[in-house]
């Protein structure tokens, strides 16, 4: 749906984007992490037709947009739904008089234009805070209420720069809710740049991993956490904390990735009898990415048996990420 | 020592002078808000981090702006006296006062607009920017719809400014309250007509600098406004 290509960008000779290419695959939800300066609001910018590349293209239906002017760009960017980072309503219009600013800009006739805005209200649930001000609402329904313009003019993609820098983490659920009924019920491809891997956590498909104006990851969230050298997964797994005393006593010692309910509740019992091995878990916990709960545990073995056990774990769908004590190379 | 005018006659007096100020004031006020609210948004426009960044143009127009800034309005007044016989047929009178003190107030405004209009917020108005919307409807319903209670405290600031300026206007025979004060209260030693319109010139300023406070909180939509 939207492709970035081999984008690069440089402010007075720094480079902040250093030929960034990323593939958003249509209705799903990519986001984009990094730590700061890593150049994510570069690639924000560039993509909200802000910030012109100095090189590279931005391709959403094919078409490349990086190059246009005049009313081509305008009807670009109504293409593009950007959710802008920290305040962006005008404060003296109401909440429907922002999410209808897309619409004025688009032409629609006034009519069409409230019913659009019925139903976007609708969508991010402020129904009843249509003739609010900004300032009469509070941090999180003001983001819904961007959320909401971003998506009046009807746009392919939904362009997210931090949506939930502001807030704390209860509001935060409440807009990551919106962007994701945004995509199930509008179909609309979402590209949300954030630092907070919750966000990752909680509606992402996708995840690209900039570092130094480059992508360094990218991929499936859930094929990324099982790879053990994955920057996603050490962001995203539950830690597993050191603790040698309790490891002492068992003959193996591994830490292992399970995605999915049927692998985080069958998977360890099975082999523990199977293999008739006393198989306990030392460390780590579970988390849940989307729908699907994923635990990354540390386990401590005592049996014969053992290596053969941690060796079926990962045959049937975990990721046996690194055995600690015994032989090494168990990995899956 | 003459007796002191007769209270009646003070008061005919500054009716009198009252009309003709709210006259020149009023009048230049509509044309320096008209003409110099554009030049504050064209200042903007073209200003650094501006919607249409022009460094040429911004310095030329600053420049000029800053220059009929500077001008002292009494030089103003008889430098422009052609101009004005060509624009409104005659040099002198009230009608006369009205095209110095309008081309002195438009870069007066002009400046003071480009403040107000520069205080948006950035992330406001790339929000709008990102919603395909043309630069013309960005400085109507962004610029200036988000800043209107500033802009209309601007329009009052500058009508007191004005009152201020005309009190120079007997020099071209324009009359009002500062010409009564000066050439009947001060030259002809009448203390009573002069601090008869000192405080009423007073009062006047007063009453309209809160008109222009009330109408601009009516515009605001923001927490302290009542809604």
């Amino acid at each position: 749906m939207i492709t970035v290509e081999n984008l690069t960008k440089s402010f007075q000779g720094v480079s902040a984007l250093n030929g960034v290419t990323l593939d958003v695959e249509a209705g799903t939800v990519l986001g984009v992490v990094g730590p700061s300066g890593a150049g994510k609001s570069t690639l924000a910018r560039c993509v909200a037709l802000l910030e012109r590349p100095d090189s590279g293209a931005i391709r959403v239906d094919g078409t490349d947009i990086t190059s246009l002017d005049g009313s081509a760009l305008r009807a670009a960017r109504r293409q593009i739904g950007v959710v802008p980072q920290g305040d962006s309503l005008l404060r003296q219009r109401t909440a429907a008089g922002n999410i209808a600013l897309p619409l004025e800009s688009a032409g629609v006739p006034g009519p069409q234009r409230r019913t659009r805005v019925g139903e976007l209200l609708d969508l991010v649930g402020l129904t009843d805070k249509a003739a609010a001000y900004p300032d009469q609402l509070s941090g999180g329904q003001r983001q819904r209420i961007a959320v909401a313009r971003a998506l009046a003019a009807n746009p392919s993609v939904l362009l997210a720069d931090e949506p939930t820098s502001a807030l704390d983490p209860e509001t935060t659920g409440s807009v990551l809710t919106v962007l994701d009924r945004a995509r199930a019920e509008l179909g609309v491809t979402v590209l949300v740049v954030t630092h907070d891997m919750n966000v990752v956590r909680k509606i992402c498909d996708d995840v690209a991993v900039l570092e130094q104006g480059r992508v360094v990851e990218h991929g499936k969230v859930l094929d990324l956490v099982g790879n053990p050298v994955s920057r996603t997964s050490s962001a995203l797994l539950p830690a597993v904390d050191l603790n040698p005393i309790n490891e002492s006593s068992y003959d193996r010692v591994a830490d292992v990735v399970l995605v999915g309910f049927a692998a985080v509740g069958a998977l360890l019992p099975e082999a523990a009898h199977r293999f008739g091995v006393e198989l306990n878990i030392v460390g780590g916990g579970l988390t849940r990415l989307g729908e699907t709960p994923v635990a990354r545990f540390r386990l401590g073995l005592n049996g014969e048996r053992s290596d053969s056990a941690l060796e079926w774990i990962g045959e049937a769908g975990g990721a046996v990420q690194r055995s600690l004590k015994g032989p090494q190379g168990v990995a899956a | 020592m003459r007796s002191a005018t007769p209270w009646s006659d003070v008061i005919t007096y500054l009716v009198e002078a009252t009309g003709e100020t709210l006259y020149m004031v009023g009048v230049s006020t509509v044309i320096a808000t008209v003409l110099g609210v554009p030049v504050g948004v064209w200042l903007q426009l073209t200003a650094k981090g501006g919607l249409r960044p022009n460094t040429a143009v911004h310095r030329v127009l600053s420049f000029v702006t800053d220059l009929g800034r500077s001008m002292p309005f009494i030089v103003l007044l008889v430098a422009l006296t052609s101009v004005t016989r060509l624009i409104v047929g005659g040099s002198i009178g009230s009608t006369a006062v009205i095209v110095p003190l309008a081309v002195g107030a438009i870069p007066f405004v002009g400046r003071l607009v480009q403040n107000i209009l520069s205080e948006v917020h950035v992330t406001v108005v790339e929000a709008a920017i990102t919603t395909g919307a043309s630069t013309l409807k960005i400085v109507r319903s962004v610029l200036i719809r988000e800043s209107l209670p500033a802009l209309i405290n601007a329009i009052g600031v500058t009508v007191i400014a004005l009152i201020g300026y005309s009190a120079m206007a007997g020099v071209i025979g324009g009359g009002g309250l500062g010409d009564l004060a000066i050439r009947e209260g001060y030259q002809r030693f009448n203390d009573r007509i002069l601090w008869s319109t000192v405080a009423w010139l007073a009062v006047l300023t007063t009453v309209i600098q809160l008109g222009f406070t009330r109408a601009a909180r009516a515009f605001d939509r923001r927490r302290h406004a009542s809604v």
